[in-house]
């Protein structure tokens, strides 16, 4: 069964000049226990996507869609309080600089305290207190952090980023999501934390069976821990396939691109050789180019460019161009 | 000829002044040595704490070492000296974003350097900052422009720039790439390169990105709680690396595909 199925979602923002549309058709659809890596440069509206998921856009933003699923149930006929129950019951949020998001004035463990909902305690009101600080225990322990009693006292900048992490993913876990969004939890992280946390959310993937959105701005971090991925460009859907096909065989050229000017994903690469890139600059949402948004980039692009491509599917491998790189494998 | 760069026993030793009589010393960085020669890059990687910012900022003279020399050219670079060590060796930051001061253009803060290391009339300035704004990838017309307006990739490029307009021997670029898009930082590696081909620099490339690291550099030292752990040609200390800590590091994000 599909746990999320997004079909053309268009995201429009409302400014003093007119409507921008940021986010201009792209479908999502998850899977249980499904890693999917979301990836997309800078200003190619991943966060936005993620947002609108979590139903906490404000009223600048209007969202449309085909077709907006939630296991099965259609999210678009519900009103907007009703479509936010339904989602912040099982799914759940962590963002990037952990720091910055938790409250620097309370201690990590009121933190996770506020955050275990009270239909998982099942004691009488003398005992509830008890009961929570045992579940905040048992979440700091899912997490990895051993010293249980230490963490719960200190405030999130006594504790190191890697750690506030932890506790970021212990407070999304404490209402037992189904899904988690996970909006670039490593960036600005040493490597060998960024490890540890990919590490823990991969158990946690196959321990709870708990599917995961991996947003990343970086192709080559996130192609190890996932088993899909879905590429976004400048607002506009690019590709989406298994991490093999995407890996091995991307069909479209901005894909292409990233892949081959990363230097990690090209071992063979001679030292100090050029790497191919695309020209140009990632273009501003006020002056986002008509058509496939990739077009003034694009080395294939042609004259029909300037009307955007249709998606097509090959066995699974979906793609969004009008002259997909497929003949050449 | 000597060679451009020699650092010897260049140490930092930070004093801890919360203790009245028995100050406390932190060691940030051992007694280390190196040497850097023009068309070369040396990749210093390690983690947080390491030393490899301390290193840096000694390099560039923001700090002053406890032991050691640094010799450029033969010469040795003394404390003073600005003027020396401002024309030699130039640094780019992590976050090009904060650090070009929002409230000049682009000609008024590339000219900076210029006014204060050479003296060159007020038409030459204009001419090199026209001609070094080209070499980095961008048009005359930009001078007029402030930082804001630019995107983030165009700041790098023009923090480059004003590392380059002084015609130096070494640049420092302490995390230079870390935080552009791929594609962008594709973009300013082969600008790098190329500009190290033309101007025979010489780059000492602090990161953690080993991807880039394999790609970009000669020589590799790696840093861990400043000391120097493996040094020696990145080619051979990447494949076949000797020390414990540099496996694990290579261990944790070497690029593998899930199977």
């Amino acid at each position: 069964m599909n746990l999320l199925d997004i079909r053309n979602l268009s995201i429009e923002l409302k400014t003093k000049t007119g409507v921008i549309l940021a986010i201009d058709r792209v479908s999502l659809t998850m899977k249980e226990g499904e890693v999917r890596g979301l990836v997309g440069e800078s200003g190619s509206g991943k966060s936005i996507l993620a947002q609108a998921i979590m139903g906490v856009l404000d009223d600048r933003w209007q969202v449309h869609a085909d077709r907006f699923h939630w296991r099965d149930i259609d999210l678009l006929s519900l009103t907007h309080q009703q479509q936010k129950d339904i989602i912040s019951q099982d799914v759940a949020m962590i963002f990037q600089e952990p720091m910055a998001c938790l409250d620097p004035s309370t201690t990590v463990g009121e933190q996770l305290e506020e955050a275990v909902p009270d239909h998982q305690l099942t004691g009488f009101f003398w005992q509830k207190n008890k009961q929570r600080k045992l579940a905040v225990i048992n979440l700091l322990h899912k997490v990895g952090i051993k010293n249980h009693t230490k963490c719960y006292r200190s405030y999130p900048h006594q504790l190191t980023e890697a750690f506030c992490q932890r506790v970021m993913i212990a407070i999304a876990l404490a209402k037992k999501p189904l899904l988690l969004i996970a909006d670039e939890p490593t960036a600005a992280m040493e490597t060998t934390n960024q490890g540890q946390i990919f590490r823990l959310l991969a158990s946690l993937n196959q321990l709870k069976n708990m599917s995961i959105l991996l947003i990343s701005h970086d192709l080559e971090n996130v192609t190890h821990w996932t088993n899909n991925i879905t590429v976004m460009y400048s607002g506009q859907f690019v590709e989406a396939g298994t991490t093999e096909q995407i890996f091995n065989t991307p069909y479209h050229p901005y894909t292409q691109a990233l892949l081959e000017s990363s230097p990690k994903a090209n071992i063979e690469l001679p030292p100090k050789s050029r790497l191919t890139t695309l020209p140009g600059s990632i273009p501003v949402l006020q002056h986002l180019p008509i058509g496939c948004r990739l077009g003034p980039r694009c080395p294939r692009a042609q004259k029909i460019c300037v009307q955007a491509p249709k998606t097509t599917n090959y066995h699974g491998h979906q793609v969004n161009c009008h002259y997909p790189l497929k003949e050449i494998y | 000829m000597p060679t451009l760069l020699q650092v010897t026993d260049l140490s930092k030793n930070y004093k801890d002044k919360n203790y009245w009589f028995n100050h406390k010393v932190h060691r940030a960085l051992e007694p280390i040595s190196f040497t850097l020669d023009a068309h070369q890059t040396l990749a210093i990687v390690g983690e947080i704490g390491s030393g490899k910012s301390t290193l840096a900022k000694l390099l560039v003279g923001a700090e002053k070492a406890t032991t050691g020399k640094i010799q450029l050219n033969g010469q040795l670079l003394t404390k003073d000296n600005f003027k020396q060590r401002c024309q030699h060796i130039r640094m780019i930051f992590q976050d090009s974003g904060t650090t070009l001061n929002p409230s000049l253009t682009i000609a008024q803060l590339l000219e900076e350097p210029l006014l204060l290391n050479t003296d060159l009339n007020a038409h030459e300035r204009t001419l090199l900052i026209r001609s070094t704004l080209q070499q980095v990838g961008l048009l005359a017309d930009h001078m007029t422009f402030y930082p804001h307006m630019f995107s983030g990739g165009q700041k790098q490029r023009i923090s480059l720039a004003r590392a380059i307009i002084l015609q130096p021997q070494v640049v420092i670029l302490d995390e230079a790439l870390a935080s552009l898009d791929p594609s962008l930082r594709a973009q300013m590696i082969n600008l790098l390169l190329d500009l190290q081909q033309k101007m025979g620099l010489a780059y000492v490339l602090i990161s953690h990105n080993l991807g880039i690291v394999r790609h970009f550099s000669d020589n590799i030292m790696v840093l861990n709680d400043g000391q120097v752990i493996e040094s020696g040609k990145t080619q051979a200390v990447l494949k076949n690396p000797q020390h414990q800590y540099t496996r694990k590091l290579l261990m944790s994000q070497f690029f593998r595909i899930k199977h």
